[in-house]
């Protein structure tokens, strides 16, 4: 099988549209709520379930003909959990402004259904390659959302981007945007645009 | 040949090396990481005591620089010395207490009159963002601290608290919407407080 065949593509794709864990399974609500207040630990976030979900999804591919099945989510739950403890230690040595921000929701990416789903759906019956590209597919549609309701979230209610105060105006404090609650209505904006413009039913 | 990936000894043995795996790489992660998690966490100290001087927002390096150059820790008495340029003498008091869903801490930089509040810095692990997490974000809220003294005219006892709506000598003007959080940062001005007593009194 090519590199870039089509299915491999789709792999890809599908996440980012068709089959988008936010938009369309409405999955990884939780986190997306919690660590949006700001750009960067959103950011942050996306990379870190990317990078997670990309080499989970490698991972078991690669030992999902050893798994015993009566066993398998308690070893993807091992996989998962390793992965996560070592990205958490790293975001503590490197960034860790970024990771006293995030607090337990690194943490709690264990818990992500994304993850969870895409080893069961995905890793548990394809090659480590398609399963590699599903994953960062999965992450970058996690984290596109991420992205933009953080980007919204700090705009409007600190008036600044990644921490670059852009509307110069002193106390600029908005609370309506800076509460979790906002992020779940701009979520579902997000959601409504999409449902309306992009995504075709099948 | 085929193994039985279903039966009882293949299960074992494999989880059991599974497990040994990933104990070996999260324990060698977790060393490897150590030395730099800890001087992340040794900074952040510094920096929530520089907060407490009023000397906020510093860089790394600044901060690090600044801490060398004018904070002196007192062991026996638990207390950092603080020689600031223009050759004052502040005294910050390291404050531990409980909050409304874990634990706060307070840096509080004293006049070496050891009455009169020259700062002070909260900080806390999982307090509700935007109601109790407001002791550590809203820095207008901590200034609120300065000038005031941790005793009354004529009275022994610490009298340095939070309440709602009383705004005197000794009292600041409590968080909107955090009761809770700001009764347990009160509790713990009276309760760790009492306890630098000897010092205080020296």
């Amino acid at each position: 099988m090519a590199l870039f065949s089509k299915q491999n593509k789709e792999a890809f794709t599908n996440p980012l549209n068709l089959d988008h864990p936010i938009l369309v399974q409405v999955l990884g609500i939780c986190s997306a709520l919690a660590v949006t207040s700001q750009l960067k630990p959103a950011i942050v976030m996306g990379l870190a379930v990317t990078v997670i979900t990309a080499f989970a999804n490698v991972i078991i591919s690669i030992l999902r003909n050893t798994i015993p099945n009566r066993i398998r989510i308690v070893v993807q739950l091992v996989v998962v959990a390793a992965l996560v403890t070592i990205v958490s230690q790293i975001l503590k040595a490197f960034v860790y402004d970024v990771s006293v921000q995030l607090s337990v929701y690194v943490g709690l990416i264990i818990t992500n259904c994304i993850l969870m789903g895409r080893l069961e759906a995905f890793a548990m019956q394809n090659k480590p390659w398609p399963s590699f590209l599903d994953g960062v597919g999965n992450g970058i549609g996690y984290a596109m959302i991420l992205i933009i309701v953080g980007a919204v979230r700090e705009f409007f209610g600190r008036g600044s981007l990644l921490g670059f105060q852009i509307i110069d105006c002193k106390d600029f404090n908005n609370g309506m945007m800076t509460m979790p609650a906002m992020a779940l209505i701009l979520v579902g904006i997000v959601i409504w645009v999409h449902r309306a413009y992009f995504y075709k039913e099948k | 040949m085929k193994l039985n990936t279903n039966s009882n000894a293949y299960i074992i043995i494999y989880s059991t090396i599974l497990v040994l795996i990933v104990a070996f790489l999260l324990a060698f992660v977790s060393q490897t990481l150590k030395p730099m998690q800890d001087a992340n966490v040794a900074l952040d100290t510094q920096k929530q005591i520089l907060n407490s001087l009023n000397l906020r927002g510093l860089s790394d390096e600044d901060a690090r620089a600044t801490y060398e150059k004018i904070v002196k820790y007192d062991e026996a008495e638990n207390v950092y010395v603080c020689t600031l340029e223009n050759g004052d003498v502040k005294y910050v008091l390291p404050l531990k207490g409980q909050g409304m869903w874990g634990g706060i801490s307070c840096f509080l930089a004293i006049d070496s009159d050891k009455n009169t509040v020259y700062g002070a810095y909260f900080n806390h692990e999982s307090e509700t963002a935007g109601l109790g997490a407001e002791i550590k974000d809203n820095e207008d809220w901590q200034n609120k601290f300065q000038g005031k003294t941790l005793f009354a005219a004529g009275d022994a006892a610490i009298a340095l608290s939070v309440e709602k709506n009383v705004n005197n000598e000794t009292t600041v003007d409590a968080v909107t919407g955090a009761t809770v959080t700001s009764t347990a940062v009160s509790k713990m001005l009276q309760e760790q407080l009492a306890k630098y007593m000897d010092f205080l009194k020296k």
